[in-house]
């Protein structure tokens, strides 16, 4: 559809993605600023603020954590997830239709909820380490992501490919690797962009799975922001906000940006 | 003659009856890790956690009826609702026009737009909730602002309101409203469009007639993913509204962590699983029988 938009859309439109930047426009001033508060604009300029980051050992440990949580979690949740999203779109009349149901539970039960229902069961019922309690929790968070995104590239792969590299004698592990994950690459990718982002900026299933000493970088800025209100907060939040542009030039590189869209 | 074939089948068949049941192993096995996890880590987890609810020796539902007569825990629940409502209808309403402009730009402009509302929706929940506190505290963008131009005398307070939650809120779930209606907006194909105008239709009715109700299953799955997300959100009103404005979220947590209260934890727990579960099921119903292309 393209039609003339009226002028009134236009500003409307124009003001809403004010809205929507200007925050962030705010948060980079005010980390960059030379006070000891927050403030907007900055008040000269600094990167004192960024300097302090790397020396709160809080900070530093718990960025680590996220680090490891999101590429293991993310690692694991590809790992049954492809799987999964494989078997659903190459057998898809011969399995129940509930087992797709199934892979995006976690994104219908409330976050919430299922960080509590796992420190329940799991760190608390089984005795689980507080690490592998979340980085189970962060996998299943972001496995709908691996199975739907995944599974939407499966669906426009045509499976005769595969039957053909089979039928020529390529055993089926190595038909695959060399011929199926090839061509669902781009799926690939965005999931696991998807999950690492979902995973390390998740606070409301992390916020039941921090235990003593071990805590993740969202759950940590928290926890600071509750007690300091200095620009130490913001200029983390721009590190992570650094790290989103990172992944979007990945994003750009390999697939385009409006795949988001689809 | 006929059982010589069969047998014949049987002989030549025996590889393609292996073949079926390595098929059938492959499919169950390909999915079993990830049914195993989600029913494991999931689905038992949470049913359990919903099951000691009615485990109370004041009888299986004293919980929920605790919970319903309880004027503070009523006024929790009220209020996560309202802030959901009235989010998701602030979403729609933005989100939509934004999305319309969008789908009109020429691929270009159209590309930066959606990256720029990308953006926001790939940065974390807790980095966009903290730069309201920026703009909206005691000594905020806002106050100070309207201080020196000599508006007010002293600075309002305006964290920890309702309103400080629903701008943040609105903040947090516009982006996913215009990306899920930028797609939606770009496939009503453009023939209908000029098919309506062409024979005469005006701006509004074509509006009216033809794009809302081609948008309308997308508006619901919008509408969907914002009451859902608003109405479980933890970090924004724990951020925002503090104990002022406990929604069941931070209601939730406070139960479980602080007061240790963990049949009331999970009594809320089981109040959000219903609603929220009950919300996608009516909602996807209803996107199905809306939608026109379907018929």
């Amino acid at each position: 559809m393209a039609t003339r938009i009226h002028p009134l859309l236009g500003a409307f439109a124009i003001l809403v993605f004010f809205f929507l930047l200007a925050p962030l426009v705010i948060i980079v001033g005010s980390a960059l600023s030379d006070t000891t508060f927050l403030t907007f604009p900055p008040q000269g300029l600094t990167l004192r603020w960024f300097a302090n980051i790397f020396q709160m050992e809080a900070f530093r440990r718990t960025a680590i954590t996220s680090l490891q949580v999101a590429l293991l979690g993310t690692g694991l949740s590809l790992l049954i997830g492809i799987p999964a999203a494989y078997a659903l779109n190459r057998y898809r009349v011969e399995l129940p239709r509930w087992l797709s149901t199934l892979f995006v539970l976690p994104i219908l039960v409330p976050e919430i909820v299922f960080g509590f229902a796992l420190l329940k069961s799991i760190t608390i019922g089984l005795g689980l380490p507080v690490f592998i309690s979340l980085v189970v929790g962060h996998a299943l968070l972001i496995l709908p992501y691996s199975v739907r995104v995944v599974g939407a590239s499966l669906a426009s792969f045509d499976f005769s490919i595969e039957e053909a590299a089979r039928s020529l004698g390529c055993p089926p592990l190595k038909t695959f690797m060399t011929v199926v994950l090839p061509n669902i690459r781009a799926g690939v990718i965005a999931a696991f962009i998807l999950a690492f982002i979902t995973s390390i900026n998740d606070v409301s299933v992390s916020v039941f799975l921090t235990g003593p000493g071990i805590s993740t970088l969202p759950i940590q800025i928290l926890a600071h922001m509750e007690q300091f209100f200095d620009p130490t907060i913001a200029s983390v939040s721009v590190l992570l906000m650094l790290v989103t542009v990172g992944v979007m030039a990945i994003v750009e590189a390999t697939l385009g940006l409006t795949f988001l869209t689809k | 003659m006929v059982e010589l074939r069969t047998e014949r089948r049987y002989q030549r068949g025996a590889p393609a009856l292996k073949e079926y049941e390595m098929n059938k192993l492959a499919r169950w096995g390909l999915t079993m890790p990830a049914t195993i996890a989600v029913v494991l880590l999931l689905v038992i987890p949470v049913v359990l956690t919903i099951a000691t609810t009615f485990g109370e020796a004041a009888g299986p539902f004293s919980t929920y009826t605790a919970f319903f007569k309880s004027g503070f825990r009523m006024a929790v629940l009220y209020r996560t609702l309202q802030v959901a409502l009235i989010t998701t209808g602030i979403a729609l309403v933005v989100g939509f026009i934004t999305a319309y402009v969008i789908a009109q730009m020429p691929g270009r402009l159209k590309s930066i737009m959606i990256v720029a509302a990308v953006f926001p929706l790939l940065t974390g929940v807790v980095v966009r909730s903290f730069a309201w506190l920026i703009i909206l505290g005691k000594n905020g963008i806002i106050n100070n602002a309207l201080m020196s131009v000599g508006l007010i005398g002293e600075p309002l307070s305006m964290l920890y309101t309702q309103g400080s939650v629903i701008v943040a809120m609105v903040y947090l779930f516009v982006p996913l409203m215009i990306l899920t209606l930028v797609g939606v907006l770009e496939g009503i194909p453009r023939d209908l469009i000029e098919a309506a105008t062409s024979l005469g239709a005006r701006p509004i009715p074509t509006f009216l007639q033809v794009i809302l109700p081609l948008a309308a299953p997308g508006l619901i799955v919008g509408a969907v993913l914002v009451f859902t997300g608003s109405f479980t959100s933890y970090a924004t009103p724990q951020l925002l509204g503090g104990e002022k404005q406990m929604m069941m979220g931070t209601f939730l947590y406070q139960r479980a962590m602080v007061t240790f209260d963990w049949v009331g934890a999970s009594t809320i727990a089981a109040i959000m699983v219903i609603i929220t579960i009950g919300v996608v099921l009516i909602m996807s119903r209803m996107a199905r029988r809306l939608n026109p292309m379907a018929v």
